[in-house]
């Protein structure tokens, strides 16, 4: 219960905190009583085995899901998120592993698709090319060779890269990404983890799903391991090490101690 | 493939791929640039319009080899007309293709559109104006393209099956309208009624000569000022744009195929007396490209349509309305269908049961494939339609030329389809091992 992140009444709150979330599709029961707190310029890694309700979890917070019990707290006040309309209106982007970008469409296009800028009622190419180039350089995406070449001919960590700058666009206060880096070589991997330090370090909320320990190490500032539809527990980076992460993902619960007492979230 | 093989650096093949895929217009500086950048992407086999340009060049030699009448102005403008049909109904076709549908009744609702209009004008009959038939011809097709759409988009059934279906439906309900009148399922559109007039000179009516040449260079002038404009404004503002020298080779070219065809079409080309001047149809042809283009390469909607195309699912996740975009796209494919439909009764002065839609609709989507667009969806534009619709036209205008029986005319369709296809499919499958090599 000691936890200096989680309970300091110092800290100003995270930024969305869940509350007792609960999902259940028919008799199967996705998630039970999942609390989460994702602070603000914080990378909090969600891992967890396959089947775990990570994937769940993450689409009840982008609004693609509705949960049936359960609270969500944003920036302290109790909010609705029953579309992915209603989390992108908070400020909620999610990018998906391979599903957000069109391959025929070139960079500007993508980061653009459903929100174009129009002038006279036509496209104002002129407008989105600027802000796009804008975007890119600041979040220092700069391999590209130009932003008005089709996404088909990136690398995918380049894609990764497109995927994550259209998502931090529009005021995006959290950012979800799922599983940035399957998939994706070891320079290209380097690429995104240093992305998602830029957005952590620019204050933005970042959540990432992955399987790869290497990746949550080096990235995130927290991590948080759900078993069978429980979040098992949720801390500092630094009061895990890898194979007290390996054991909640795979029991529930870890024998190990590495920081001071936290079997406090095993299943009961 | 050079790409597929595993390299020793790996960042070296992946800039030589992006060279590749990169279009040559983005990132040339220079004439020089670009032009070397294209001969890669030649090289690669990503040809773009050359294949194109190519056919138009071995059907004109082949053709002219054989019969000396192919290249008289005559015919030439003959085979302008010609071509119009199936520049419009592969214009059409891109509606749907750019989904990665397909619209197999787009013949027969070209039909259904020109018989109606035909026999709304009749004099004996129902006498409407002329803009009256029009209108009803256009609406009664868009109306044909929403309920195949509405068809398609909420019972997500099949678009190869529903048009598949409508072709036949629509292949009866034409023999039907045709039956109706004094006509004996021919009405004609030679007489002297102002309305009759006024479809049969949709493709056969002529601008003065002196006019043509004054509405060619006003039209030079606003094309090449509008793209030079922009090109300009967007090297100004840093902006990714071609380098001005490329952008005066456009234009210049724009000029000479203008000139060229406003000079055929000035030469008489009357056996006795004169008949000269830039048919309507031209302009018609060019109004409906100007305004497809605008709409798919300018608007939102547009944007959606190559959306869609490319992937569906983030399309969905972007917040576009895919069921509305397409029925949207066959209810625009089936009204095109219809402009398609009135050129065609007015090239053969009326209708009749001789009307194949069946062949022609295989014809249009030949045009829009051998153009560039693609069956699987997301890549192609409408001028496609129009450059391909003048491939078609010219094998069939050579072919009817030759006096080759209509067999080997089937044959020889059949074999231009299968061609274009193939490219097609080749042309994608080197594309996605591409990226799959790369990521």
């Amino acid at each position: 219960m000691a936890q200096v992140t989680k309970d300091s009444p110092a800290a100003a709150g995270p930024l969305l905190a869940l509350r007792g979330i609960e999902k259940h599709f028919g008799p199967v029961q996705a998630l039970y009583n999942v609390d989460l707190d994702l602070p603000a310029g914080q990378a909090t890694a969600l891992v967890g085995d396959n089947g775990a309700g990570k994937s769940v979890l993450t689409k009840c917070i982008a609004g693609i899901y509705q949960v049936d019990h359960g609270q969500f707290l944003w920036e302290g006040r109790p909010v609705q998120v029953h579309s992915p309309r209603d989390a992108a209106r908070l400020g909620i982007e999610t990018v998906y592993q391979d599903l957000a970008l069109a391959d025929n469409l070139d960079i500007v296009q993508n980061m653009f698709l459903g929100r174009e800028r129009l002038r006279n009622g036509l496209l104002n190419e002129d407008d989105m090319e600027r802000a796009a180039a804008q975007t890119l350089s600041n979040l220092r995406v700069t391999t590209v060779r130009s932003i008005r070449q089709p996404v088909a001919s990136l690398s995918g960590g380049q894609r990764q890269s497109v995927a994550v700058a259209k998502a931090v666009m529009w005021n995006s206060k959290l950012v979800m990404l799922d599983e940035p880096t399957a998939a994706l070589g070891v320079v290209q991997t380097k690429m995104v983890l240093d992305l998602v330090r830029r957005l952590r370090d620019r204050g933005l909320a970042v959540m990432m799903i992955s399987h790869n320990l290497n990746d949550v190490f080096e990235v995130a500032d927290r991590v948080a391991v759900m078993y069978l539809g429980r979040l098992v527990v949720q801390d500092r980076a630094s009061a895990f090490d890898r194979q007290s992460v390996v054991e909640y993902m795979t029991t529930g619960t870890s024998g190990r101690v590495a920081g001071d007492g936290k079997e406090k979230h095993g299943p009961s | 493939m050079a790409r597929a093989e595993a390299p020793e650096d790996p960042t070296a093949s992946a800039e030589a791929a992006a060279i590749v895929d990169v279009p040559p217009e983005i990132v040339a500086q220079s004439l020089g640039e670009w032009f070397r950048a294209w001969l890669t992407r030649l090289r690669a086999g990503e040809s773009g319009v050359l294949p194109v340009v190519l056919g138009l060049v071995i059907i004109s030699i082949v053709f002219t080899a054989i019969s000396p009448v192919f290249l008289s102005a005559g015919n030439l403008v003959n085979l302008f007309q010609q071509s119009a049909v199936f520049m419009v109904l592969a214009m059409a076709e891109i509606f749907v293709l750019l989904l990665g549908e397909i619209d197999l009744a787009t013949g027969y609702t070209a039909g259904v559109g020109g018989v109606i209009a035909v026999q709304l004008v009749q004099p004996v009959t129902t006498k409407w104006p002329w803009w009256g038939a029009i209108l009803a011809a256009l609406l009664v097709c868009a109306l044909i393209g929403l309920i195949q759409g509405t068809l398609i988009t909420r019972l997500r059934l099949s678009s190869l099956i529903v048009t598949l279906a409508f072709s036949l439906i629509l292949s009866g309900v034409m023999l039907i309208l045709l039956g109706l009148g004094p006509f004996s399922g021919y009405p004609g559109l030679l007489g002297q009624s102002p309305n009759i007039v006024a479809l049969h000179k949709l493709m056969w009516g002529t601008i003065d000569p002196t006019l043509s040449w004054i509405g060619m260079v006003v039209l030079v002038l606003i094309v090449g000022g509008i793209l030079w404009w922009s090109d300009s404004r967007r090297r100004r503002s840093g902006l990714v744009a071609p380098p001005a020298s490329l952008t005066i080779l456009k234009i210049a070219l724009i000029a000479v195929v203008s000139v060229v065809v406003v000079a055929i079409c000035n030469i008489n080309r009357a056996a006795t007396g004169t008949l000269a001047g830039v048919p309507w149809v031209i302009p018609i042809v060019l109004a409906v490209l100007a305004v497809w283009m605008m709409l798919v390469q300018r608007t939102r909607f547009g944007r959606y349509i190559y959306a869609i195309g490319g992937n569906p699912e983030a399309a969905r996740r972007a917040g576009v309305n895919l069921a509305w975009i397409r029925t949207w796209c066959f209810v625009l494919c089936a009204f095109t269908a219809g402009i398609g439909g009135l050129l065609y009764a007015s090239y053969l002065g009326g209708m009749s049961n001789n009307f194949n839609g069946g062949q022609i609709v295989l014809y249009a989507i030949a045009a829009a494939v051998i153009g560039g667009t693609s069956l699987f969806g997301g890549r192609g534009k409408m001028l496609h339609g129009v450059l391909g619709g003048l491939v078609i036209g010219g094998i069939y205008n050579g072919l009817y030329l030759l006096a080759i029986d209509v067999q080997w005319q089937f044959i020889v369709t059949g074999f231009v389809l299968l061609v274009a296809v193939t490219i097609d499919a080749l042309s994608r499958r080197s594309a996605t091992s591409g990226s799959a090599a790369r990521v």
